[in-house]
């Protein structure tokens, strides 16, 4: 069996070191190992996006990288999204909206949504249908999400810019 | 004066029931703070994985664990099956391992060797001539009323037809699982459940021990949707390999086990004869239908056809099928959506054969409703075919435009019962003015924790954030499981007798303390204690003379003191195209008007509708189990190949609570599974309304759509 490997990161602003075996995916050492459980497993396989975290800024399915492949890379999970005094505006604007209920694939959806906002602030119903359709949700209807994203936008957009 | 009876505040005089408020949960579940039944880790947890049948009938010649027992990290082996068992699906549950790590239990499990003795299998379900000579069905009764065949002569028009829904797993996306701890003789088990009052006894008996050694936990579940109320032979297994391990052990089902043995809701295929008078009212109704339920035979139960209307002449008879496939749970509103789509379709053609449309036609017919909701219906049929548009957009059936992409119109209609459930609660109001509630309820997305948090603030007057709501431990006093649309009702009118309750008793002291004449005077209102207008003392004054100990009220439930009620009813329409090209459907505008008597937390009950609305349109258009006949197999037990919708395949959602007063006047009735119901008949019905042509099998996949404008029978 292929030895374990330590693995050094940044994860929500802190640096993280891990032990991890080769074969051991982010998901699995994220959960299991650092206990950040905010990542979820629907399907271990792609296809639910409910264990998106934001790897060197950009959405990735944790269920699809392995936890070796993370040295160096700077790491955000949803316990990392809200400010140390409140909501980020997205997650305000899911509550706001409606836009959860058993909650389980919510963490997901924040996090692709986070990186959207990042590179589109002032995305169009249609920008959110396209670069949230990774993301399953079995309860909600979706159209609360899309109505949160473009709330949570218009929002970030009125505050003034951080100095 | 107010007397002393068990009611809701005037309408009018509400802050907080019926508005908009957000799910009290919220912030955990937005953060990654709720922890669900997978986040429990406590300190040495082992994970387990399961080893599940590879055949669809077989018996088992041969089970070894030994070598699977001697690698790494491997702490505890459960064997589901023995020597001489019998195998009846694919995907039953063989044998289980829990290990350190993971990896470690998968490759444990690659150790282990079973042989089986191959046996037939049957899993066609919808080919009840196969079925028949394979000897799978089984008849399973008949339902009749009046002279269907006198009917039948008279009848102005006849119209004979064929449609069908198929099965579907309930997919939650948290996988039915537990974390099971020993503590000395106790178990402590978190479960992924909808019933946290009633499983801790299905847990103790098979493993020999008291059900107060066990406490049942679920704070947050990922989606149940009447899959889960049980135990489970995996959840008492873990407990089990927990014991053996003498560590915690977690195992949750990977999605294709989830999906092949976590629940299914069945399938119903039927023949119909259906006929109207010449004024289109419906005279008569014939049919047989077949499905299945799983290995049990079973299926879409025949005493509750034709739905939700009651013809004068009318005869329906049922044949179950037995199948080699996983076995079905109550699946949201069982089986209401099945009868409505095998109903409404038909209804909808013989509307058509009759040159009547389709509103008209429900309209005639709303009288042979059940439960005299007719004059309901009827006001909801209006005020849904505004938000639609309807009377601008309808064209008769085929007539759906020139081009290769057709528009139409369809509409259905349903009903639910939703009586209050069961319920105990403790309330505990302290000295200092905080308010504690304690129950073993759950709050699986029903926005229990809200809505019980609501009645408790406008019972006493303070904000939401002055009460406190316990639940989620068996230990609580009990309640009833989540399931059917009962657990709003049954935890609202609990809360609000013990409120009401501990009220008066508050009151009681004010007046003795404040020398008010009657108690009966006083209000509590905006964290004060009012006399009139005038204030008397504020909230935390008036719980300040209660001593030094909280005061403790139970509340119970359901009584019959209109408080809660049941019977709701909604009108479904939808406005959609298909690509005639392609087969493609698309939805544009989903409308739903809903009926469900006193509303506590508009904004979750218009999110219950649309979460409803959702499931709906994936069961109509892209979701279905899909069984390989020449193996045996479920094989789409994924995400990728099980298709639902993503945010991108649905169009405008709207959900609109119908509200009169007369409404509100009947209290309390659970919402979660009516508005589910209606959408596969009104989505068939609008794709036979833009291309002339029924597609007969629900869900409306490219290629049954393609087969069917094609001519090619189902
Ligand atoms: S768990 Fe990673 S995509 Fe589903
Ligand atoms: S809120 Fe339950 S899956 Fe999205």
């Amino acid at each position: 069996m292929a030895k374990r490997r330590v693995v050094t990161t940044t994860i929500n602003g802190r640096q993280t070191e891990f032990l991890c075996e080769p074969r051991q995916t982010l998901l699995e050492v994220l959960r299991d190992t650092l206990d950040l459980t905010g990542a979820k497993e629907g399907c271990a396989n792609g296809n639910c996006g409910a264990c998106t975290v934001l790897m060197n800024g950009r959405p990735v399915d944790s269920c699809l990288v392995l936890g070796v492949e993370t040295e160096g890379a700077v790491l955000e999970t949803i316990e990392g999204v809200a400010p140390v005094d409140g909501l980020d505006p997205i997650q305000q604007a899911f509550l706001e909206n409606a836009a959860l209920q058993c909650g389980i694939c919510t963490p997901g959806f924040i996090m692709s949504c986070k990186s959207l906002l990042a590179e589109n602030s002032d995305p169009t119903e249609n920008d959110i249908r396209f670069y949230l359709a990774g993301n399953l949700c079995r309860c909600t209807g979706y159209d609360k999400i899309v109505r949160a994203v473009l709330d949570a936008a218009k929002k970030r957009n009125a505050e003034p810019a951080p100095a | 004066m107010a007397e002393r009876k068990f009611a809701w505040p005037a309408r009018a005089e509400n802050t907080l029931i019926g508005k908009d408020i957000p799910r009290l949960d919220g912030v955990a579940k937005a953060s990654g703070q709720a922890k669900y039944t997978a986040d429990i880790n406590t300190a040495g947890t082992l994970f387990a994985k399961l080893l599940t049948s590879t055949l669809a009938a077989g018996k088992i010649k041969k089970i070894d664990v030994d070598a699977a027992k001697k690698m790494p990290g491997v702490k505890a082996v459960h064997l589901f099956k023995k020597v001489g068992d019998d195998v009846r699906w694919e995907g039953e549950l063989i044998v289980a391992i829990a290990a350190e790590r993971a990896e470690q239990a998968d490759d444990a499990l690659k150790q282990v060797q079973v042989e089986y003795e191959v046996q037939p299998f049957f899993v066609d379900e919808a080919n009840i001539v196969r079925a028949a000579q394979a000897d799978r069905t089984k008849g399973l009764g008949k339902n009749a009323k009046g002279d269907v065949e006198a009917a039948l002569k008279t009848a102005a028009v006849v119209h004979r037809g064929y449609y069908g829904v198929a099965t579907i797993s309930h997919m939650c996306l948290e996988p039915h699982g537990s974390h099971c701890e020993w503590k000395g003789d106790d178990l402590d088990v978190h479960l992924s459940t909808q019933n946290v009052s009633g499983t801790a006894g299905q847990f103790a008996e098979p493993l020999g021990i008291d059900a107060a050694n066990v406490t049942v936990t679920s704070d947050y579940e990922g989606g149940g949707f009447g899959s889960k109320f049980q135990a489970d032979e995996w959840g008492v297994a873990c407990a089990k390999m927990a014991k053996e391990a003498g560590k915690p052990v977690r195992l949750m089902l990977d999605r294709a086990t989830e999906l092949k043995v976590g629940g299914t809701r069945p399938s119903g295929y039927v023949d119909v004869t259906i006929a109207a008078n010449a004024d289109g009212e419906v005279v008569a109704w014939d049919s047989i239908h077949w499905g299945t339920a799983g290995f049990g035979g079973g299926g879409v139960d025949v005493n509750q056809l034709p739905y939700p209307f009651d013809f004068p002449n009318r005869s329906a008879a049922q044949i179950g099928i037995s199948c080699n496939s996983g076995p079905n749970r109550a699946w949201r509103a069982p089986p209401h959506p099945q009868l409505c789509a095998m109903t409404q379709t038909a209804m909808d053609d013989l509307a058509a054969k009759l040159k009547m449309g389709s509103y008209e036609f429900f309209k005639k017919n709303l009288k042979h409703t059940l439960q005299n909701k007719a004059d309901v219906y009827a006001a909801e049929m209006e005020i849904a075919a505004k938000a639609i548009d309807w009377k601008a957009k309808w064209h008769p059936h085929g007539e759906g435009g020139k081009g290769p992409v057709k528009r139409g119109l369809g509409m259905a209609l349903h009903r639910w019962g939703g009586g209050a459930g069961p319920c105990t609660c403790t309330i505990k109001v302290h000295p200092d003015g905080s308010v504690e509630s304690f129950l073993g309820s759950q709050d699986i997305g029903t926005g229990t924790r809200t809505v019980i948090a609501i009645t408790l603030a406008e019972t006493f007057g303070l904000p939401l954030a002055g009460v406190k709501v316990n639940l989620g431990s068996s230990k609580y006093p009990p309640s009833g499981a989540s399931g059917g649309s009962i657990t709003v009702g049954g935890v609202c009118g609990a809360h609000r007798r013990a409120g009401q309750t501990a009220l008066w008793q508050i009151f009681d002291k004010v007046a003795e303390k404040y020398k008010i004449e009657s108690a009966d005077s006083l209000v509590a209102k905006g964290g004060d204690i009012l006399k009139g207008k005038e204030k008397v003392c504020t909230w935390k004054q008036a719980c300040s003379l209660l001593g030094q100990m909280p005061l403790e009220v139970k509340g119970e439930g359901p009584k019959k003191d209109g408080l809660t009620a049941d019977q709701v009813g909604g009108v479904q329409m939808v406005d959609l195209s298909v690509d005639t090209e392609t087969g493609l459907v698309r939805i544009h505008k989903f409308v739903c008007v809903q009926d469900c008597g006193l509303i506590l937390d508009e904004l979750t009950a218009r999110s219950q509708v649309l979460g409803a609305l959702i499931m709906g349109i994936a069961y109509s258009l892209s979701e279905e189990r899909i069984m390989d006949n020449k193996t045996g197999r479920y094989i789409n037990a994924d995400l990728q190949n099980y298709k639902l919708p993503r945010i991108g395949d649905v169009g405008e959602l709207v959900a609109i609570m119908y509200q009169p007063d007369s409404e509100y006047d009947r209290g309390v009735v659970g919402l979660g599974e009516p508005p589910v119901i209606a959408p596969g008949a009104a989505i068939s019905n609008a794709v036979a309304n833009a291309t002339g042509v029924r597609v007969p099998v629900l869900p409306f996949t490219p290629k049954r759509v393609l087969d069917a404008l094609k001519g090619v029978h189902a």
